[in-house]
C-alpha cells in the first residue's frame, strides 16, 4: 500500500528555495561587478563579452555593487539560518559525510549515474554524492563568504586577505567559487530532472509518495 | 494539514486525494511567493533613486558605511610591499586634471569652517612636513589593483599643522581640484588614517601630471575613487561633503 512519507522538513524547503534567487541576484550583480574588469581565462578562454552585451551589463558597476552589498545580507542570513537549523533538527546527522566511506561511496554514485557502475551503495534519506556536495556547498558558501570579506575590506581585514595569498587572490577565490555555484546547479537540476516529479514536489510540499514494504 | 507528521497512511483513494490537496495548496502558496519576490525586486529596482541608487540599497550602503566606519582604526593597515614588488599604475580618470596648470603658480586653499580665513599653501609648505614613504596596493573600484609607491605628508601631520588648534575637528573632510570638476568626501577618521598622505612623489620621482601633479591624495584604505589628483581645495566640514563618483552611484565611504 502506498503512503505518503515526510522527506523535507518546511525549514529547510523555505531556505532552499529562499537561497535559490538570492544567490542567482549575488551572481548576478557579481557579474555586473565583474564586468569591469573581466580578465580570468582558461588559456584563450575568457568570459563571453556579448554575454554582458545580450543581459545589457555594460556599464552597470555601481549597480552591481550597491546590489551585491544589499542582498549579501539577506544570503548571508538565510544562510546562517540553514546551517543553524540543520543542527537544531538534526537534520546534519543525514547530510555530513560521517566517515571515509562516505566518498568512496559518493564515487560509486557518480560512476552509477554515469551507468559505468551497476549496483548502488545503499544510502539514507541522501546517497553519499548528494552528503559530499551538499556539504562541500556550504563550505563553498563560508568560502565566499570569507573571500568576499576580503575583498571588500583588505585594509581594516588585511589579515583576511592574507590569509587567502593576498588581495588578488582573495578575488580569484571568490570568482571560482561562483562558478563552483553555477556547475552544482547544472549537476543539480539534471539530477533533480532524472530524479523525476515525485522527487521535486517533495522538495516543495515535503512529502514523498511511496510504496509500503513493511 | 501539518507537516509533523513523518508518514501520512490512508486508503489509497483518500491518500491520492490527500496528496492532490496537498500538492495544490503548496504549490500556490509557492507561486504566490514567487509572485511577491518577483515584484519585491521589480519594486526595488523601479523605486525612487538617491543618486543613481534604490533608496533601500542606499539604506544599506549607509548602514554598511556605519558598521565599517565603526571598524576603520589606525591600528589596521593596508599591507606594505618591497620596492621590487612595484608595478605599473596606469592613469586612470582625468577629470579635473586634463586642463593645464601653472605648476609654479599653485597653491592649495585650506578651508576649516571655524570661521578662519582661508589659508593659501604652497607646495613647499607641504614639503615641510615630514615625508612619508609608503609602497602599498591601489585598489581600484573597478577590480583590478597595483602596488606602488608614494611619498609626501601624511594628512594627520597636516592637519596637526594647518587645523586650529583648540577646536574640534570636523567630521568629514572634503577635497578638489581648482576647478572643482573633480571632488571627494572623506570621513576624518579615514583621513586621519597614519596611511594618508598628501603625496608629491611617486615611485621615487616628482608626482607625474597624470598622476596627479603637484599634488595628490594617497588614501590605500579607500578605493582609487578617493585617491583625488592636483588637489586645489581642501576643506574640513561637518556637512558631509558631496562626492564625484557618489552622484553617479557608487558608495558615498568606499572605504577598504
Amino acid at each position: 500500500m502506498p503512503k505518503l512519507k515526510l522527506k523535507h522538513l518546511a525549514a529547510i524547503r523555505w531556505f532552499h528555495w529562499i537561497n535559490f534567487p538570492l544567490l542567482t541576484l549575488m551572481i548576478w550583480s557579481g557579474l555586473l561587478i565583474y564586468w569591469a574588469y573581466p580578465i580570468y581565462s582558461i588559456g584563450p578562454i575568457h568570459f563571453p563579452q556579448w554575454v554582458f552585451r545580450v543581459l545589457s551589463m555594460n556599464n552597470r558597476l555601481a549597480d552591481g555593487m550597491a546590489m551585491h552589498f544589499f542582498f549579501m545580507w539577506l544570503f548571508v542570513i538565510n544562510g546562517i539560518l540553514y546551517v543553524v537549523y540543520t543542527f537544531v533538527s538534526g537534520e546534519w546527522r543525514l547530510l555530513v559525510p560521517r566517515s571515509r566511506e562516505t566518498f568512496r561511496d559518493a564515487w560509486y554514485v557518480v560512476l552509477h549515474d554515469l551507468h559505468l557502475r551497476k549496483d548502488q551503495p545503499c544510502q539514507d534519506k541522501y546517497n553519499a554524492a548528494q552528503q559530499v556536495s551538499y556539504s562541500a556547498i556550504i563550505l563553498m558558501g563560508i568560502g565566499s563568504v570569507v573571500s568576499g570579506l576580503a575583498i571588500y575590506k583588505p585594509a581594516q581585514l588585511s589579515w583576511l586577505a592574507t590569509l587567502l595569498g593576498g588581495y588578488p587572490s582573495a578575488r580569484l577565490i571568490h570568482f571560482l567559487l561562483t562558478i563552483g555555484y553555477c556547475l552544482f546547479f547544472v549537476v543539480h537540476v539534471v539530477q533533480v530532472i532524472l530524479a523525476g516529479w515525485n522527487n521535486f514536489r517533495s522538495m516543495v510540499i515535503g512529502y514523498e509518495l511511496v510504496e509500503d514494504h513493511e | 494539514m501539518s507537516n509533523r507528521h513523518p508518514e501520512i497512511a490512508l486508503p489509497e483513494p483518500d491518500l491520492k486525494r490527500q496528496l492532490r490537496r496537498r500538492t495544490r495548496r503548496d504549490f500556490l502558496i509557492s507561486g504566490l511567493a514567487a509572485v511577491g519576490a518577483i515584484s519585491g525586486y521589480e519594486w526595488l529596482q523601479h523605486s525612487e533613486e538617491d543618486n543613481g541608487e534604490p533608496v533601500a540599497e542606499r539604506r544599506v550602503l549607509e548602514f554598511n558605511r556605519k558598521l565599517a566606519h565603526r571598524y576603520v582604526s589606525d591600528a589596521h593597515l593596508m599591507p606594505t610591499y618591497s620596492k621590487d614588488q612595484i608595478q605599473y599604475l596606469k592613469p586612470n580618470g582625468n577629470v579635473g586634471v586634463d586642463s593645464p596648470l601653472d605648476l609654479n603658480a599653485w597653491k592649495v586653499q585650506v578651508k576649516t569652517d571655524t570661521g578662519r580665513e582661508t589659508l593659501d599653501l604652497s607646495l613647499a609648505d607641504i614639503k615641510a612636513l615630514p615625508r612619508v614613504e609608503m609602497i602599498t596596493r591601489f585598489c581600484c573600484i573597478e577590480g583590478w589593483s597595483v602596488v606602488t609607491q608614494w611619498a609626501g605628508a601624511r594628512f594627520s601631520d597636516f592637519t596637526k599643522k594647518y587645523f586650529p588648534p583648540g577646536q574640534a575637528l570636523p567630521q568629514y573632510v572634503y577635497m578638489a581640484t581648482p576647478d572643482e570638476d573633480y571632488y571627494v568626501g572623506l570621513d576624518t577618521k579615514s583621513a586621519m588614517h597614519p596611511q594618508t598622505l598628501l603625496a608629491y612623489e611617486h615611485n621615487g620621482k616628482s608626482l607625474e601630471v597624470e598622476h596627479g601633479a603637484p599634488l595628490r591624495l594617497a588614501i590605500p584604505v579607500k578605493y582609487g575613487i578617493k585617491n583625488i589628483k592636483r588637489i586645489g581645495i581642501i576643506q574640513y566640514t561637518d556637512k558631509r561633503p558631496s562626492d564625484y563618483w557618489y552622484e553617479d552611484g557608487y558608495d558615498w565611504f568606499a572605504g577598504l
